[in-house]
């Protein structure tokens, strides 16, 4: 018998498996394709304090192995989500591993605070949004506000709380550092690449932010060397992502470290993708020799040459 | 909604740049309104779907008929696939035309371009019900128009051709002032030429059908979204692949 349940903070998973914020809304879509309480745990859309429209269309662009998006954090606010979109997802009996954004301290700090009164699980703190011009982007990429914030929204509430590593940076071990010295309970990385795309017969770039963040299997080995470096820093459990779409995948982010793994990108390309990982995934880690997840962990083996 | 490997039965050339495909599986009988779309994975090669409105369907075949044009390199892939062979398609997608509730006698069909196929399908519909139709159909040159003879047999058509080569030189704005009896008007082309329509049919009932770059064509990403124009309703967006792409034009700001 296989064993795919994964223990993390205040997330007990069935199996490693679930959506990654932004690319599942808050579930309502899928649960016309198949069984949300299959999946592991559910990362629903960000959350600001008041509601976002994001940015002008088009939105995305596709690249080669991925996507660009900038959406722009577009949320109805964290009292609609609250209100409207929890109890939709309550009677699924699955993990709901809340985003939590905002522009200012005060932003992230309010909707930690109303979020921890709610039914989800966790908290995952989007320090790393690229697409929106306040906030968001600069607490990622700068260790001190990373450090502050987290310690802010850890006050705030009582959840477990993820924080969401932006790959932007020039060492994403500080960063990771920086979350684990403030109280994070785990992270979760990476979020998106900032890129761009032109057309170059309107000489145009495609996205009207102009720049959005890549994703899709573009940035699996990025996400890869992030987590096998952050693993070996920092005592935080981690929840890896970037361009997830088969369970060799799975493994591959196992292997590097990660304790669990969130799907984004590939929701669009195949609405089924996570139901279908889940089904695979018993045997696939038989087929590779492993009787559980837990014992992948962190198994990658250092090749040292000698000469 | 459904994903399903659909088998081609058709895939010609049918005017510039412009290919008709005729897919067969189970999806045609959950078609429910013209206007709606499927969202095609052309290959593995390519990361996103593309949505391509439902031309026309035939349920004693189970088939429904697609109209694309070649705007990058996966439609440019999707030339390449034959007869026999099995697309991935997700769909019948999207909210179309309300045609039960229609009030109309006379109505009026305006399409630009690739916008014109999911107008045929409205056509057939609203005839079959007894509604007078008359169509504006507007392309960038001769060499673009398609399917103004299968228009015809439905009523009167009006052509017009950016650089004049056939019909009414300009655009579809243009022919607009030289027609009158019709009031409801549909209307499907590029975001520019529905702003156009929109301002030049004021106060005449319509809809019109968006298009935009998707990302998960089912809801819950959020690429294709569009301001609403009802300030009481809360969440200030329509999302284009589901609560549309069809709109009422006072609905939404283009």
């Amino acid at each position: 018998m296989i064993d795919t349940k994964v223990d993390l903070p205040g997330l007990q998973l069935k199996n490693p498996v679930m959506p990654a914020s932004g690319c599942f809304g808050f579930g309502r879509e899928f649960a016309q394709f198949y069984d949300l309480s299959q999946l592991g745990a559910i990362m629903i859309k960000a959350a600001t304090a008041t509601k976002r429209f994001g940015n002008a269309t088009p939105r995305v662009a596709e690249t080669a192995s991925g996507m660009l998006n900038a959406i722009g954090l577009q949320n109805p606010g964290v009292d609609a989500i609250i209100d409207e979109e929890l109890p939709f997802l309550e009677p699924y009996n699955t993990p709901i591993v809340a985003n939590v954004a905002g522009s200012t301290m005060e932003d992230y700090e309010e909707v930690a605070a109303k979020l921890g009164k709610s039914t989800v699980s966790a908290l995952e703190l989007n320090i790393s949004c690229p697409n929106v011009k306040e906030g968001g982007v600069q607490f990622g990429v700068d260790p001190e506000l990373a450090y502050t914030v987290t310690k802010l929204v850890k006050e705030a509430s009582a959840k477990p709380v993820y924080v969401k590593l932006s790959p932007n940076v020039t060492d994403i071990v500080t960063m990771a550092k920086a979350a684990e010295e403030a109280g994070a309970d785990g992270l979760s990385m990476i979020n998106t690449l900032t890129g761009m795309r032109i057309d170059p017969f309107t000489r145009k770039p495609i996205i009207a932010n102009q720049t959005g963040g890549l994703s899709g299997p573009a940035i699996k080995p990025v996400a890869i060397r992030m987590i096998h470096q952050v693993y070996q820093a920092v005592n935080l459990p981690i929840i890896g992502m970037g361009g997830i779409e088969t369970t060799d995948d799975i493994i591959e982010y196992l292997l590097a470290g990660a304790s669990a793994v969130a799907v984004g990108s590939a929701n669009f390309k195949n609405p089924y993708i996570c139901k279908e990982l889940i089904d695979q995934l018993p045997d696939a880690l038989s087929a590779h020799q492993f009787s559980s997840v837990k014992e992948i962990i962190g198994g990658v083996h250092h090749q040292t040459t000698s000469t | 909604m459904q994903r399903e490997w659909m088998t081609i039965v058709a895939h010609q050339s049918i005017a510039n740049q412009t290919y008709l495909l005729e897919l067969q599986g189970s999806l045609p009988q959950f078609v429910e309104t013209p206007g709606q779309f499927v969202h095609i994975q052309v290959s593995d090669d390519f990361f996103l779907r593309r949505p391509v409105s439902i031309a026309d369907v035939d349920s004693d075949k189970g088939s429904v008929t697609l109209l694309y044009k070649v705007m990058g390199k996966g439609t440019d892939a999707l030339t390449k696939k034959q007869i026999g062979d099995k697309l991935d398609v997700l769909g019948p997608s999207g909210t179309g035309f309300p045609i039960d509730e229609l009030m109309t006698n006379k109505a009026l069909l305006i399409g630009g371009g690739i916008g014109v196929p999911p107008l045929y399908c409205l056509a057939k519909n609203l005839k079959a019900r007894g509604i007078e139709v008359m169509s504006i159909l507007g392309f960038r040159s001769r060499e673009d128009v398609f399917f103004t003879e299968k228009f015809q047999s439905l009523g009167d058509v009006h052509v017009a051709t950016n650089d004049g080569s056939m019909g009414t030189r300009g655009f579809v704005t243009d022919v607009i002032p030289q027609v009158d009896g019709y009031d409801t008007y549909f209307s499907c082309g590029p975001t520019v030429m529905l702003k156009g329509v929109k301002e030049q049919l004021k106060g005449v009932p319509g809809y019109i059908s968006i298009e935009e770059r998707m990302g998960c064509g089912v809801g819950a990403c959020f690429a294709c979204v569009v301001e609403c124009a009802d300030e009481e309703d809360t969440k200030g967006y329509r999302k284009i692949c589901s609560d549309g792409p069809v709109f009422r034009p006072e609905e939404v700001i283009l």
